[in-house]
């Protein structure tokens, strides 16, 4: 009955917890899909921001490890030195009502934590969040929507949707790029966890982060915060491009719509079937606003935010009935017949 | 039910017509059986939030999974955060306060019995309101729209162009209405306390359960407020054309997170004191010592309701304050953790030195401990406002927030459970199935919610009804759903357990436990008055003064 | 009652702080300087009904049935000359301005607040009739001075909100 209790077993769960998250960041070398590449594991940070992080998350577990080690052992140690025997039955022990030198001493060990946790968090959230934007910085606007990210470079007079480019950065010359974060509906979150922390995007309340990512790839995150029935398909893809690379996609992001002969029943066909009142085409009359801009739909990897790759198959299905995708994302079925169909996606595929 | 009545040979006692029995509870202003009606009105709620937890962790046991619709889903979690926290927590815990405060404090009644029936069912239709949304919320995409908006309703999701039907109209109502109750029942134990208790018992003799109990229930009287204010603004916004949190009129989102964070810590706090009430009344029974500290336990929890007030922003790190607001909420959270640690170290010392009986109730408030401090280092993790721009809207909050709920308060609850069973119903809980619901739903506790950081570390947010292949996050979501099952197991263990032993459990008597407070002087149940007379104390053990006539408390207080 | 005053209390300090916070930050229509008018008038009837319950109250306390019958009504007189003057203000702003809750962040934020006030004020008024009835059926003795206590009590909160409100939207908010 007086059993002796052991939690050895299962409070090591948290030495395992430990254990697998430092080795899960190893395998942050890994990207998505196997490809070599990047992942989202706040430990395996590419940019200043999120490396940051890291070094005051050490530095945080680290002391909240030592808590817990001695905390953990002092419990244990209670617990088994002072269990109830079979032949103390009928005594009780001394009656302790309190004693004031350990009151004192374990408040004033945790506040002077307390206060060395503050300097150390306080000085990271002025290097993050107070650095002035420097003259080579990329800038983006990105605007949220009910489930896909709209990305506007105004300097540069690039409108995409869903996938960014922004250059590599170095520590000599940087060329970091500051975001703006608007909203045109509901509250969203910009997360790529190996790039910064996030930063929600909410309406009537304009944010600003940064990120100079070092090394180049596809990084990827999604929406954080809860914007409604597809939330979880609103996928971010950030391309880390290098200088050449990057000047490539801006030259080729600003030039207007390809006009290809073959395409100009498709794009009939979409002028005359109020897509243009949601999408925008530069250098046709399609200036809707209210959905991506397909100008040049053809140079993304995926489409409804990651929710599909971009394929044939899954462009015709999209633009059929989204919701065969995602359901509930905000493009109406067009319910066109197959002929106009096969003219629109045909259309679309020349938009590169 | 047994209870010590008094016979008289010759006279016989009619059994009651059942309905007659159903009436009286129905009519009931008794503050015991008001606070069984809680119980089992909470334990009800506890059953269908957990059904609801497990949907969420079949469809998410790995990725792209089509158990539900992403309709549903969205759904799920709001309804199982909704109904976990009004209709499970805050019931269970007024359902204790309600029984056990007028024994412990040697009074008949609380101050107000009709107004205490009242809020209990208030509170009780307000859950009802929110299930009925399951048929009467007809909205944009068919019959039977439960509110999924997320139990925050942030702002402008909650408003009418994002949220069209009345599902979102189910949450704010049925919080407002049982709001309501939990502000009448505040109101009551307040009034209680300060008047009503028992000659000889002056504040400071109170059982640190009062204590703790009155300063809760001055916490629920400014923290529910704000909700109810935001809701009836937003019952404006939606129905009147306000726009209090209408962006396109200039209104702030930001404003309603605001409101709500106001409400929303100081509500965890709301919920985790009367956690530490029972850990504070069962650990020195259990250690055979006082509790280590009176005096600054009762500052540490006075402590602790007060900065709670000022840390709501740590819900908000992400939203894009300033560096100074942001870092005034960082030390005001790593602020509140010291009174909280120091109420630790006291129940450590209140074990130090003692004789400690490792029965159920214990079990469960070891585990307690163990599970709030991590819980609790989880959170100062958070309070490095960086390190949350990653954590927060991840499943490491999820898994923190659990933690407290689950491995900390919930733990408590099943703690103060088999205690105080034996008084309710005068039978003893079984300790083998007790042991058994211990152990099974620890081991699925910590399979799920220690597991469950990880995924947050790896970047996976929280609400979504599916996640991407190849995050590495399939795995760790499959372990977690195991967990998940093998607590419901242990649940229905419990539930077994329970009725079982109403039947079959062991007489208890007055004071199985040898304890020393003044519930355990009457009987197990205590008659409808209570006590047969008003007891006089001059301690804080006054069964313990009565045991030890040799060493009385009142020598050294 | 202490405890739902300060329930209460904390319900109003959230409109209040609704309402400082979106001043100035309407996008349209009309501005408080525009078209409000500060109800002197009604704000001393108000403010006086205090008084006469507080003398209603000792009144009773002291056996005196009539006169704590008269302060009593006058009271209610009191009250209800407020509800009046804010439904008269109302309908000025209403159909002379154009104001309504709908129509921009003051809109909303002025008649939630004074209308959540207005709101407790008929309560309080509809709880003063009903001890009146009483009262003038002869039930209402020295025994019963303890709730007219409370009674009055809430009363005298209703007045101190408005003396907030009062402050916050005719004082400051112009």
């Amino acid at each position: 009955m007086l059993a002796r209790r052991t939690k050895s077993s299962v409070c090591s769960g948290w030495q395992i917890v430990a254990l697998l998250f430092w080795s899960a960041s190893a395998l942050g070398a890994v990207g998505p899909d196997g490809a070599p590449g990047h992942g989202t594991n706040i430990f395996s940070p590419a940019s200043t921001p999120a490396k940051s992080i890291v070094d005051l998350s050490a530095f945080v577990v680290v002391i909240t490890g030592i808590i817990f080690a001695v905390v953990f052992t002092l419990l244990t140690y209670t617990l088994v030195k002072f269990r109830g025997r079979a032949m103390d039955a009928g005594r009780e022990p001394a009656q302790v009502y309190g004693s004031t030198q350990i009151e004192l001493a374990w408040t004033i060990i945790p506040i002077l934590i307390v206060v060395v946790l503050f300097l150390a968090t306080a000085r990271v959230i002025h290097a993050i969040q107070d650095v002035p934007e420097p003259a080579g910085a990329v800038d983006v606007i990105a605007i949220g929507h009910q489930y896909w990210w709209e990305f506007r470079y105004p300097k540069l007079g690039i409108v995409t949707a869903n996938e960014l480019h922004i250059p590599v950065s170095d520590r000599e010359h940087p060329t970091p790029t500051f975001l703006q974060l608007l909203s045109a509906d509901t509250d969203h979150s910009f997360w790529v966890p190996e790039l910064a922390g996030k930063t929600d995007l909410i309406p009537n309340h304009p944010n600003r982060m940064w990120m100079d990512p070092q090394r180049t790839g596809i990084f990827v995150g999604q929406c954080a915060q809860y914007c409604g029935i597809q939330h979880a398909k609103m996928l971010l893809r950030v391309s880390v491009d290098r200088e050449d690379d990057f000047s490539a996609w801006v030259r080729a992001q600003q030039k207007v719509a390809v006009e290809e002969a073959g395409a100009i029943e498709g794009r009939r066909v979409f002028e005359r079937n109020a897509c243009m009142n949601c999408h925008a085409v530069d250098g046709t009359p399609a200036d809707g606003r209210f959905g991506p801009d397909l100008t040049h739909l053809m140079s993304r990897a995926t489409i409804a935010a990651g929710a599909a790759e971009n394929t044939h198959d899954n462009l015709r299905l999209w633009i059929q009935n989204p919701s065969a995708i995602k359901p509930g994302s905000l493009m109406p079925a067009m319910k066109l017949s197959d002929a106009d169909l096969d003219a629109i996606v045909s259309y679309m595929e020349t938009l590169r | 039910m047994s209870s010590n009545a008094i016979t008289i040979p010759g006279t016989q006692i009619q059994a009651r017509p059942w309905v007659d029995e159903l009436h009286q509870w129905l009519t009931t202003v008794d503050h015991k059986r008001l606070g069984i009606l809680y119980m089992l009105s909470a334990l009800l709620f506890l059953v269908i939030g957990g059904v609801e937890a497990l949907i969420i962790r079949i469809q998410l046991m790995h990725s792209h999974n089509n158990f539900v619709s992403p309709e549903v889903f969205n759904r799920m979690f709001t309804m199982h955060g909704t109904t976990m926290i009004f209709f499970v927590a805050m019931p269970v815990l007024f359902g204790f306060a309600n029984y056990l405060v007028p024994l412990m404090i040697g009074a008949r009644d609380m101050a107000f019995p009709r107004l205490n029936a009242f809020s209990f069912w208030l509170s009780f239709l307000g859950g009802l309101l929110l299930y009925f949304s399951f048929v009467g919320g007809s909205g944009l995409y068919g019959a039977g729209n439960a509110p999924d908006v997320g139990w925050w309703a942030y702002a402008p999701l909650g408003a009418r162009a994002f949220s069209p039907g009345h599902s979102s109209d189910y949450w704010t109502l049925s919080l407002l209405v049982s709001g309501f109750g939990s502000i009448g029942t505040a109101i009551n134990i307040i009034a209680t306390i300060l008047c009503m208790r028992c000659p000889g018992m002056k504040l400071g003799r109170m059982p640190l359960l009062a204590w703790l109990y009155l300063v809760q229930a001055g916490m629920v009287l400014i923290a529910i407020t704000p909700l109810s204010a935001a809701q009836i603004m937003l019952l404006i916004d939606r129905y009147l054309g306000g726009h209090f949190f209408d962006t396109q009129a200039g209104g702030s989102a930001v404003l309603w997170m605001h409101f709500f964070w106001i409400f929303g810590h100081p509500e965890v706090y709301v919920l985790v004191i009367p956690a530490f009430a029972f850990l504070s009344e069962i650990i020195p029974v259990f250690s055979r010592k006082p509790i280590f500290g009176y005096p600054v336990m009762v500052a540490a929890t006075v402590a602790i309701g007060l900065v709670s007030t000022s840390v709501w922003a740590h819900h908000m790190f992400s939203i894009g304050m300033n560096s100074y607001a942001s870092s005034f909420f960082a030390i005001t959270t790593m602020a509140v953790g010291i009174p909280t640690g120091i109420k630790i170290f006291n129940w450590i010392g209140t074990m130090w030195g003692g004789r400690i009986q490792f029965k159920v109730p214990m079990l469960f408030c070891i585990g307690f401990l163990f599970q709030f401090l991590i819980a609790g280092l989880t959170g100062i993790m958070q309070a490095a406002v960086p390190f949350d721009w990653q954590l927060t809207l991840s499943y490491f909050v999820v898994a923190h927030f659990h933690y407290v709920i689950v491995g900390g308060i919930l733990f408590a609850i099943f703690g103060a459970f088999y205690y105080w069973y034996p008084k309710m119903t005068g039978r003893m809980l079984s300790e083998t199935l007790g042991k058994w619901h211990f152990w099974l739903f620890l081991i699925g506790f910590h399979l799920t919610f220690d597991v469950m950081h990880i995924p947050g570390l790896l970047g996976m947010p929280r609400r979504i009804y599916t996640y991407e292949p190849g995050r590495g996050w399939d795995t760790l979501n499959f372990i977690i759903t195991i967990g998940a099952f093998i607590q419901a197991i242990a649940i229905l263990v419990f539930v077994a357990n329970l009725i079982i032993s109403y039947f079959k459990g062991a007489e208890a008597g007055n004071d199985p436990w040898d304890a020393w407070t003044l519930e355990w002087s009457t009987s197990s149940p205590p008659p409808a008055y209570n006590f047969a007379t008003v007891p006089t104390v001059a301690s804080r053990r006054p069964l313990w003064d009565l045991k030890h006539p040799e060493d009385p408390d009142s020598r050294y207080e | 009652m202490a405890g739902l005053i300060i329930a209460e209390s904390a319900i109003f300090t959230i409109f209040v702080v609704a309402y400082l916070f979106y001043l100035g930050k309407s996008i349209t229509g009309p501005t408080p300087s525009e078209v409000l008018e500060t109800p002197i008038f009604y704000t001393i009837c108000l403010l006086s009904s205090s008084l006469t319950i507080h003398l209603a109250a000792k009144c009773l306390a002291r056996g005196i049935g009539f006169a704590f019958l008269g302060f009593w009504l006058l009271t209610i007189v009191l009250g209800g000359l407020f509800l009046y003057g804010t439904a008269r203000e109302w309908h000025r702003l209403i159909y002379e301005h154009g104001l309504t809750i709908s129509t921009n962040l003051f809109g909303t934020t002025y008649y939630s607040l004074v209308g959540l006030h207005a709101f407790h004020v008929t309560a309080g008024l509809i709880m003063l009739t009903i001890v009146a009835v009483f009262g003038l059926a002869g039930r209402v003795g020295v025994k019963q001075s303890g709730r007219i206590e409370v009674l009055s009590m809430y009363w005298h909160f209703v007045d101190a909100v408005w003396v907030v409100v009062f402050t916050v939207v005719y004082v400051l908010g112009r």
